[in-house]
């Protein structure tokens, strides 16, 4: 892709939650096939920023503007028809649906996905599990549907909070190839992360938010020259 | 004559019969309520005003338009849904972000506008309404006589609470419903129209409960207190049966219907309150209902 402009560009975006304002003006672009990484600590605002950026969070300013188009006019349920699909921390798998069900739950809201069969070759886990509660699933497993299931709609971006949470190292590993593979099939992916090991093998470039801004954003490249930085704002 | 624990054969059967029409009504009933309090959080006061508009419709289709019984089974659902879909549309979905009980609150003042308007043109005097004549008599069962059309109400009955279970168990809109009853924020955010889902659920719940009071309308008299008389029941047959839960909805309805028939047979002076009488031990023993998830 050689186009200038951003697939996502998100300008002085602010969000509340009731009365509490939790966006101060959030800037940040993704260019298409790029993989983004959110860095910062608890309670800075990065689940904020991709639950304001896909429309959970309703009480929003700014511009969020996806492929050309203004996301902040569009209803909830329109939005995911722009080509952007999102994966929550919580991860959403459905209790009450099968496998196969959550699997096939969100509508294609473009051509190129990918179909079940190439899904289930990707995931063998859960081809052996399709008719099972989804939420019988293994944590891991779990977090793999809930990535599976937006690789069949066709959408362009992917917005994954924390998908390494809570999960083995072995588990890590896989979600990082995954990436790698998401990645080389042309996903552009805004990723936030706590683990920051995984977060440096898997990104591009790094935006790093402190009190609901971004404050600093750099190529992966230059991450040992901002170690400092990071020490001072993550503590890690 | 046989008997069975000192009763006849006869007497136990035929008030298991009327246990099981009974069991028809609150099971296709009750359905409709859960799926309705399902995703939409409302707990819908106003089905029994559904139910008896249901039999109105058929009742006035029949009388000013002369449109017979069959007909009606269609037309009653679909005018009674295509109300539940306005006031849905009007009323009912500006309160989904305030407090549940202006949801009960609206439809219960609804039930009761319905209800006084019907009172005020026909008084409370029941009106009958013909079995059409294709199910008009009976069948020699050799141990009882089944009237043709309450046999037809059974059969109708599990019909449509099979169909309903079918379409939201099994099928593609079903699985959206599901999804939407556990986050319907996330759903929504995947891009399915839940707003849209709303309104047809309300339309679907309606629909199910007019399709009841059609059928009902041959049983029991079209009468503007008809609903009022029954949801009550079904009520205690939603809360025994668990909040929510359609299989439960269903069975529960069949197996209360069956056990008030049984208690006719045994302590008939019990009959109108061993529903409660369950519902009170289910809410001491399993408070989620038999076939509720415990939140």
């Amino acid at each position: 892709m050689t186009s200038a402009a951003p697939l996502l560009a998100v300008r002085g975006l602010n969000a509340w939650y009731g009365e509490s304002h939790a966006l101060h003006g959030v800037d940040l672009e993704v260019f298409g096939g790029e993989t983004v990484t959110l860095l910062g600590r608890n309670g800075v605002g990065k689940t904020t920023t991709l639950r304001a950026i896909i429309g959970l969070i309703r009480k929003r300013t700014g511009q969020v503007v996806f492929d050309g188009k203004d996301l902040m006019q569009l209803p909830l349920h329109r939005t995911a028809h722009q080509g952007i699909g999102f994966v929550p921390e919580e991860r959403g798998i459905f209790a009450t649906l099968t496998v196969d069900e959550n699997l096939i739950l969100p509508p294609v809201v473009a051509e190129g996905g990918m179909s079940v069969d190439e899904i289930l070759d990707l995931f063998p886990n859960l081809k052996e599990r399709r008719n099972s509660p989804g939420t019988r699933l293994s944590g891991g497993e779990q977090q793999m549907l809930a990535i599976a299931r937006m690789l069949r709609t066709g959408v362009k971006m992917l917005l994954l909070d924390e998908p390494t949470e809570g999960l083995a190292p072995v588990i890590v590993q896989r979600i990082g190839e995954l990436l790698a593979t998401l990645k080389k099939r042309g996903m552009t992916i805004l990723l936030v992360e706590q683990n920051f090991r995984f977060a440096s093998r898997v990104a591009d470039r790094f935006y790093l938010m402190e009190h609901g801004k971004v404050v600093a954003g750099f190529p992966t490249g230059e991450l040992a020259d901002r170690m400092t930085l990071l020490h001072e704002v993550l503590g890690v | 004559m046989t008997m069975i624990f000192g009763i006849p054969v006869q007497a136990l059967l035929g008030q298991l019969l009327v246990g099981l029409i009974n069991g028809s009504f609150y099971a296709m009933l009750s359905l409709g309520l859960a799926v309705i309090f399902g995703l939409l959080r409302v707990i819908n006061f106003a089905h029994g005003a559904q139910y008896m508009l249901g039999a109105f419709v058929g009742y006035l289709l029949l009388t000013h338009l002369g449109i017979g019984y069959w007909p009606a089974l269609i037309l009653s659902p679909l005018i009674v849904g295509v109300f539940g879909i306005v006031v849905e549309r009007l009323a009912l979905s500006r309160l989904y972000d305030l407090d549940p009980l202006y949801g009960l609150l609206f439809t219960f003042g609804l039930a009761l506008v319905l209800e006084g308007v019907f009172r005020y043109y026909y008084g409370v005097s029941g009106n009958p309404y013909t079995v059409p004549p294709l199910l008009s008599g009976g069948t020699n069962l050799g141990f009882m006589f089944l009237p043709n059309y309450r046999g037809w109400v059974v059969v109708a009955s599990m019909i449509v609470c099979f169909g309903t279970w079918a379409l939201i168990e099994k099928t593609r809109l079903g699985s959206y419903l599901r999804a939407a009853t556990e986050n319907p924020r996330l759903v929504q955010a995947f891009g399915v129209n839940v707003p849209l889902l709303l309104t047809l659920t309300y339309g679907l719940g309606s629909a199910l409960a007019g399709l009841a009071g059609i059928l009902a309308a041959p049983i029991y008299q079209v009468s503007p207190l008809m609903g009022s008389d029954l949801i009550i029941v079904v009520f205690a047959v939603v809360v025994v049966g668990g909040m929510g839960s359609i299989l439960g909805a269903i069975v529960t309805g069949y197996m209360l219907g069956l056990a008030e028939g049984l208690t006719k047979v045994f302590y008939p002076e019990a009959s109108n309150l061993v529903v409660f009488v369950i519902m009170a031990i289910v809410l001491l023993v399993r408070p989620a209902g038999l076939f509720g998830r415990d939140a």
